[in-house]
């Protein structure tokens, strides 16, 4: 929990020496709640006040991450419960299931169809970003193999799942390096995974049916060395995860919980591929920060990781894309020219309703610095000079040999303004983006 | 070890709307339906008080839709051409409550008259049982229109008729209050405009406690984040008891995951089968959605409505 300026101030030695630069400790305390300066700056902090502030200074939840190199996940220290109080800021990560009863061919073309769930779309990248090698053979021998396959036929961070610290220790031999995420110790193997855990510095899952119990293995996972931890509920129905990790966010964020401050890890693997696109995607948007699903059908995970991009997204932040001009189909020298604004949400909606019309076309994004057609107009970041702009700029005019502009039927206002600024002629197009296919079958076809 | 408590005092909670009207109650509707209701932040209190189970109401429309993908319509190919014979097969399908949707009315899709609407109404009461939803072609003139007629149509069956907006609500809120029907508010994804309208409406004396609050709905990949965060704030609103922003909410994912290319595209290696492909994405769409706290979701494809009536029964 933050300190205010006055709770720093009792714990500082209140001499007024200036040594910090301020001209008194309270207003050197003030500096520091408002994080403008260092304790360090105090030569005569007591260690008790040092400790005291640097705890009140760790994030109320943890930052974990596994995984190596463009493939490390790095998954918590979230701030708030709903994402329009700030953002969510390190989006939530989905695995897929390997398991280790499968071998040699079985286990290579699993292992490859988890590599292939990566999809392009709207313009990003988008793939799964972690494998979980389950246990469930229950032999040490077949997970240490599985895992040396897994090391060597895939690059993505790796979750280990057994609850058999023997055959977590020779998967961890094999994927030395890897920074896998054990999952999970129990009360029973706390001692033993928390030890695998430190010396091969890896991040470690606590298991139990409880926030009471998890509070107590986190604890002792700590004091046993191992810090790096993510919880994880056994025996728990899927409404009970969803109904316990809200409180667990809750006591840690606004409770000061400590021992609950870590991202959470929840395995779906119950019913056919449409329950557990269900039920991933309820954890994921309440608050799962690692999901692992068994299912490896590419239309759950292609569904999954845009759930995560979508409530992950800032939403201080509209999301834009390139200004320029766009080619929809293969328009030629007599395909219509329409503008809209660089908004993403905007411009995929046009691009698809354009696509839908069957019609080439050619697209000219304006740049509005990521906002609606409306907005930008009332704004002044959409006028007929930004519009004159992009068609010189992206050559417009040597693209197609008529001079019409089809032009958003919102901001029909700007036609004489823009005929007269470009030597075009306008064509005020719908208001609704989804009335452009008829638009330009009929208006434009005519 | 123990862990600090986590009281949740509330001043408000979502108000409850029941829709439809038995015999006894001067309606034909074989049953009614309640939403609403909840007490606390989605999965944030207690489950008693997580309010009445989301409902599902499947789109019917007034006309054949021309723009479907080959992948939804195949399922209702038989029965477009019938809105009661449609509404009949979503019933058996799970649907709770049918929207009857008059896109057709459109002066841009068919410019069908106020007697084709009034006919289309009448099929779909005398062929399902369940509460009905009457939701307009969005276009103003033509539903004002249009729609007073079909309220009338409809009159002491307890619908759910919209949708009203800031600067169009006089005509259809008067009518609603004249038949006895619930009044379904909207806005373009702007939680002070949804408030706004629910002040005009009342102001008017529609009841505040059948009002259920629309906000335009973005489907998955496709701005769903604006809607989600919006079904969030309007929920704290009410637990805080603001009274104008207690009303349920009703969303529109049907008409919008159909429009995404994820769901719709066919020839997309490496993006799954389109069959199975499409419910999913209409079916996170709605998921998502009620994470948020949507109380009535509009559904189109019935493999979707299996996948969200499953996932709700796990949940309510």
């Amino acid at each position: 929990m933050a300190l205010t300026g006055l709770d720093i101030f009792k714990l500082l030695p209140k001499t007024n020496c200036k040594k910090c630069g301020m001209p008194t400790c309270l207003a050197f305390a003030m500096q520091l709640a408002q994080k403008r300066a260092k304790l360090d700056a105090c030569p005569f902090v007591s260690d008790e006040a040092k400790q005291t502030l640097d705890a009140a200074a760790a994030p109320p939840m943890r930052l974990i991450k596994f995984g190596q190199g463009e493939h490390q996940v790095q998954v918590g220290q979230e701030t708030v419960l709903f994402r329009h109080e700030e953002k969510f800021h390190n989006p939530a990560a989905v695995a897929a299931v390997v398991s280790d009863s499968l071998t040699g061919d079985a286990l290579l073309a699993r292992i490859k169809a988890v590599n292939g769930l990566q999809f392009e779309r709207v313009g990003l990248h988008l793939g799964v970003n972690a494998v979980a090698l389950k246990n469930d053979s229950g032999d040490p021998k077949l997970f240490r193999d599985a895992a040396s396959a897994l090391k060597q036929h895939s690059k993505l961070a790796v979750i280990l799942y057994s609850d058999s610290a023997d055959a977590i220790q020779g998967a961890l031999e094999e994927l030395t390096g890897a920074c896998p995420l054990i999952a999970s110790a129990t009360q029973s193997t706390i001692e033993a995974m928390a030890g695998l855990a430190k010396t091969h510095k890896c991040p470690l899952a606590v298991k139990a049916d409880s926030l009471e119990a998890l509070a107590e293995l986190t604890e002792k996972a700590a004091a046993l060395g191992a810090e790096d931890l993510v919880l994880s509920l056994d025996g728990l129905s899927v409404k009970e995860r969803l109904y316990t990790w809200t409180k667990a966010r809750a006591l840690a964020l606004k409770k000061g919980c400590r021992a609950l401050g870590y991202p959470t890890l929840s395995l779906v693997d119950q019913g056919d591929d449409t329950r557990q696109l269900a039920d991933a995607a309820s954890l994921l948007c309440k608050y799962g920060n690692i999901v692992a699903v068994d299912s490896v059908e590419p239309a759950v995970y292609l569904a999954l990781l845009t759930v995560v991009t979508n409530i992950y997204t800032d939403p201080q932040k509209p999301i834009q894309v390139e200004a320029k001009l766009y080619e929809i189909g293969e328009p030629d020298e007599t395909s219509p020219v329409l503008f809209t604004t660089n908004f993403s949400l905007t411009y995929y909606t046009v691009e698809s309703d354009v696509e839908a019309s069957r019609i080439p076309a050619y697209i000219l994004v304006v740049d509005t610095e990521g906002t609606s057609v409306l907005t930008a107009y009332s704004g002044d970041k959409l006028n007929e000079e930004c519009v004159k702009a992009a068609i010189d700029k992206f050559e417009v005019e040597s693209k197609v040999k008529h001079r019409k502009m089809i032009i958003p039927g919102y901001v029909a206002v700007m036609s004489g303004k823009l005929e007269e600024a470009t030597g075009w002629e306008v064509l005020v197009g719908p208001r609704e983006s989804s009335m452009l296919p008829k638009y330009l079958q009929e208006v434009w076809s005519k | 070890m123990p862990i600090p408590e986590l009281v949740q005092t509330h001043a408000g909670s979502v108000s409850r709307v029941t829709l439809g009207a038995t015999k006894e109650q001067g309606g034909t509707r074989t049953h009614t339906v309640t939403i609403g209701g909840a007490a606390s932040v989605v999965y944030g209190g207690l489950p008693e008080k997580a309010g009445d189970r989301p409902l599902i109401a499947m789109d019917v429309l007034d006309t054949r839709p021309d723009d479907w993908p080959e992948s939804l319509s195949q399922s209702f190919d038989d029965v477009m051409d019938s809105p009661g014979k449609w509404a009949a097969k979503c019933v058996e399908c799970g649907a709770d409550l049918i929207c009857l949707v008059f896109d057709g009315i459109h002066p841009d899709k068919g410019d069908k008259t106020a007697a084709d609407a009034v006919a289309a109404t009448r099929e779909v009461l005398g062929a399902v049982g369940v509460p009905l939803i009457l939701w307009g072609c969005e276009n103003a003139d033509k539903d004002n229109q249009v729609m007073p007629k079909v309220s009338e149509a409809a009159k002491g069956e307890n619908c759910l008729i919209g949708i009203v907006e800031q600067d169009n609500y006089k005509a259809i809120t008067a009518v609603a209050l004249a038949d006895g029907h619930n009044l379904i508010t909207g806005a373009p994804l702007d939680i002070n405009i949804g408030k706004q309208v629910n002040i005009l409406v009342t102001d008017m004396g529609f009841p505040a406690e059948r009002i259920v609050t629309y906000q335009s709905t973005g489907a998955l990949g496709y701005g769903i984040e604006y809607a989600y965060s919006i079904g969030e704030r309007q929920r704290l609103a009410a637990l805080s008891g603001d009274k104008m922003m207690a009303m349920p909410a009703i969303c529109n994912v049907g008409f919008e995951a159909w429009r995404a290319k994820e769901a719709k595209l066919a020839d997309a290696p490496g993006w799954g089968d389109v069959a199975a492909r499409g419910p999913m994405w209409e079916a996170t769409t709605a998921i998502c959605l009620l994470q948020a706290g949507a109380d009535i979701i509009r559904l189109r494809h019935p493999k979707s409505v299996a996948i969200v009536k499953n996932f709700i029964d796990e949940i309510w």
